[in-house]
C-alpha cells in the first residue's frame, strides 16, 4: 500500500496502541511533509514518545498504518495481506531514521569517536578510516573535536547528548527523531544541545520533535502538534498553535508550560 | 611428629616429581581437562543464555530443564550417569580415542564433556546474567542506528556484558580446575589421581597430598592473576581503577597490579595501565 502522497515524509494513518487495557494511541492521524520540523508537545503520557519511537518501529501499533516514505512501517504487503517484516529488513529501514534518545543511550565501552563512527563501520560496511574520518568531521560539527577519544562517562549531559546527535547523523538519515532531548539535561547546557539541533533545521532533513522546549519550538518549527491522553489534540503552523490555540486543552497546556 | 621431608620434597619438586610418568600425565591431563571443559561451557553457556532470553518458549524451556538439572545434581553423580550409564543403556560406549600422539581414554573423554556440559549450566545463568545488566537503552540505541539484534549483541551488549561476566566466569573457573579430580571416581587418572597411586606404594599421605595441593594452588593462583589481568583489561571502570574507600577500611594503595601507586581516572582518554601516581 504505498502513499497517496508520495511528497509525505512520515503519516499516520488511523493508529492505535493498546499497553495491556490502556489505549495510549487513539485514532492518530498525521502527515509530516519532507523536511518539515514538527515539534510535538503535550503533558506527560500523552502519548508523544509513543508515537514517536513507533515511527521507526522500536514500539508496535495495534491498529492502523505508519508509512515511512511511501513504506509501510514494521510490515509489507504480500498479496493483500500484511506480513511482519524480519529483523533484518526492519533494521535496513531504520538505516533512514536517526533517532536522539532523552537519555542519550550511547554506548558506554566505546570513546565518543567511536560511538559515532560504529554505525557506519558495522552496518554500513563503510572501511574504518573513512569511517572515522567521517565521524571526526561530526565531532567537529557539534563542537566535540577534542572530546574524540572521550569515554561517555567522562561527559557532561550536554556532550554526550551531541556526540549522540552526531552519532545518529552519522548514517546520513533523511528523518531524524528527537525523543525530548534536553528533558534530562542541567539548565545550562540545554542552550548548547538546542544550538545543535537548530543548526540541522534548513539542511534538507525531516525533523520530528518531541519537546517541553515551547520557546525553542516555537523558533524552529514548521508544524507544531498537541497531544493529551493518546489524542492530537491540535495540529498547525507554531503561529497558530502557540498564538492562537483553538482547543482548551492547548490553552490550559500552554498558560502552565509557557 | 615423623614428616618425611625427603618425601615431600621429592613429590613437589617439578623435575623429580615429574620423573613420575603418572604425575607428569596427570598434571598435564588436569589442565587438559580444565581448559577444553571451560571452553565447552562457555560456548553452551552462551547459546543457554540467549535461549533462556529468547522469545520462543520451546527453547526457554529446554534452557530451564537443562540448567536445572545440570546445577541441580552432584558432578559426581552426572559423571557416573554419562560415562557409566551411556555404556550400560548401550547408548555409547566411551572407547579410548588417539588424536596424533595422545590417547585419551574414555573416561578423559566423558569427563571433559560432563564437566563441560556442568559448566555450560553455570555459564547460562551468569551470562544471562550478564546480559540483562546491560541497560535497555544500549539494545535500543544500537537498533535506532539500523543494527539487527545479532549485531547489537555482537558489538554492543555482549562487550558490555563481559564486564558482569567476568569474576563470577573466573571464579567458575577457579572452581573447574579442582573439580578435574572427580574424574577418578569414573577411572580416570589425573593429578589427583597420580598421587593417589603414589601413596599406594609409599603409604605418606600427608607429604604426597600436601605436595599435590602445591600443584593445584599453583594453577588456580596463576588463573587469579590472569583473571585480574582480564578484569583490568576488559572490565568496568570500578574494576580497573583504584580508589581509596571513604570509609577508611582497606589500603590506601592499591597493593598489586599497578606500579606500587594508586590509578587515578584522567579527564579524557583511555584509561592508563600503568600509571603511578601518589595520592
Amino acid at each position: 500500500m504505498s502513499s497517496d502522497n508520495p511528497g509525505l515524509a512520515i503519516e499516520f494513518r488511523g493508529v492505535n496502541k493498546w499497553y495491556g487495557s490502556f489505549h495510549c494511541l487513539t485514532d492518530v492521524n498525521l502527515q509530516v511533509e519532507r523536511q518539515a520540523v514538527m515539534t510535538i508537545i503535550g503533558p506527560s503520557g500523552a502519548g508523544k514518545s509513543t508515537m514517536l519511537r513507533c515511527i521507526n518501529h522500536l514500539e508496535r501499533i495495534d491498529d492502523g498504518e505508519i508509512l515511512v516514505e511511501g513504506q509501510l512501517v514494521g510490515y509489507r504487503e504480500v498479496g493483500g495481506k500484511l506480513k511482519e517484516l524480519s529483523d533484518g529488513q526492519v533494521a535496513q529501514r531504520r538505516q533512514g531514521i536517526g533517532m536522539v534518545f532523552q537519555r542519550f543511550n550511547l554506548f558506554a565501552h566505546l570513546s565518543a569517536i567511536d560511538n559515532v563512527a560504529i554505525g557506519p563501520i558495522r552496518v554500513l560496511k563503510t572501511p574504518r578510516d573513512e569511517a572515522l574520518d567521517q565521524a571526526a568531521i561530526l565531532l567537529r560539527r557539534v563542537g566535540l573535536a577534542e572530546k574524540a577519544a572521550s569515554y561517555p562517562a567522562h561527559l557532561s549531559g550536554g556532550q554526550q547528548q551531541r556526540v549522540a546527535i552526531a552519532r545518529a547523523l552519522a548514517m546520513r538519515p533523511s528523518i531524524m527523531l528527537f525523543d525530548e532531548p534536553t528533558s534530562a539535561l542541567d539548565p545550562e547546557m540545554i542552550g548548547e544541545v538546542l544550538a545543535v539541533i537548530r543548526d540541522l533545521v534548513g539542511e534538507g532533513l525531516t525533523m520530528v520533535l518531541v519537546s517541553h522546549e515551547i520557546g525553542f519550538a516555537r523558533e524552529i518549527s514548521t508544524r507544531v502538534v498537541m497531544m493529551d491522553g493518546g489524542l492530537v489534540i491540535e495540529e498547525g503552523t507554531p503561529a497558530q498553535v502557540f498564538g492562537a490555540p483553538r482547543s482548551e486543552r492547548t490553552q490550559a497546556f500552554l498558560s502552565k508550560v509557557y | 611428629m615423623d614428616f618425611r621431608w625427603d618425601i615431600f620434597w621429592k613429590y613437589l619438586w617439578p623435575p623429580s616429581a615429574f620423573q613420575n610418568p603418572l604425575i607428569e600425565r596427570g598434571f598435564v591431563l588436569t589442565i587438559l581437562l580444565a581448559v577444553t571443559a571451560e571452553t565447552i561451557g562457555v560456548l553452551l553457556g552462551l547459546l543457554g543464555a540467549l535461549a533462556l532470553l529468547s522469545k520462543r518458549r520451546a527453547l526457554r524451556g529446554l534452557a530451564t530443564v537443562y540448567v536445572t538439572y545440570f546445577r541441580g545434581t552432584p558432578v559426581i553423580v552426572q559423571l557416573a550417569l554419562i560415562y557409566f550409564g551411556a555404556a550400560a543403556i548401550g547408548l555409547y560406549g566411551f572407547p579410548s580415542k588417539t588424536i596424533g600422539f595422545i590417547t585419551l581414554s574414555g573416561a578423559i573423554q566423558a569427563g571433559i564433556i560432563t564437566l563441560g556440559i556442568n559448566e555450560g549450566a553455570y555459564l547460562t545463568e551468569i551470562i544471562r546474567a550478564g546480559i540483562i545488566s546491560v541497560d535497555a537503552g544500549q539494545m535500543e540505541a544500537a537498533r535506532a542506528i539500523g543494527m539487527t539484534n545479532n549485531a547489537a549483541m555482537r558489538w554492543i551488549v555482549l562487550p558490555q556484558a563481559i564486564r558482569v561476566i567476568l569474576p563470577p566466569f573466573g571464579n567458575n573457573f577457579n572452581g573447574m580446575m579442582k573439580s578435574t579430580s572427580l574424574v577418578i571416581t569414573i577411572g580416570a587418572l589425573e593429578l589427583f589421581g597420580a598421587y593417589q597411586e603414589v601413596n599406594g606404594v609409599l603409604f605418606d599421605p600427608f607429604e604426597l597430598f600436601l605436595a599435590c595441593s602445591v600443584y593445584y594452588l599453583a594453577l588456580t593462583i596463576a588463573w587469579s592473576w590472569v583473571q585480574g589481568r582480564l578484569e583490568r583489561r576488559f572490565g568496568s571502570p570500578d574494576q580497573r581503577i583504584f580508589k581509596p574507600r571513604s570509609d577508611g577500611f582497606g589500603p590506601r594503595r592499591r597493593v598489586t597490579g599497578t606500579a606500587g601507586g594508586a590509578e587515578m581516572v584522567p579527564a579524557e582518554g583511555r584509561l592508563p595501565r600503568r600509571h603511578g601516581v601518589a595520592p
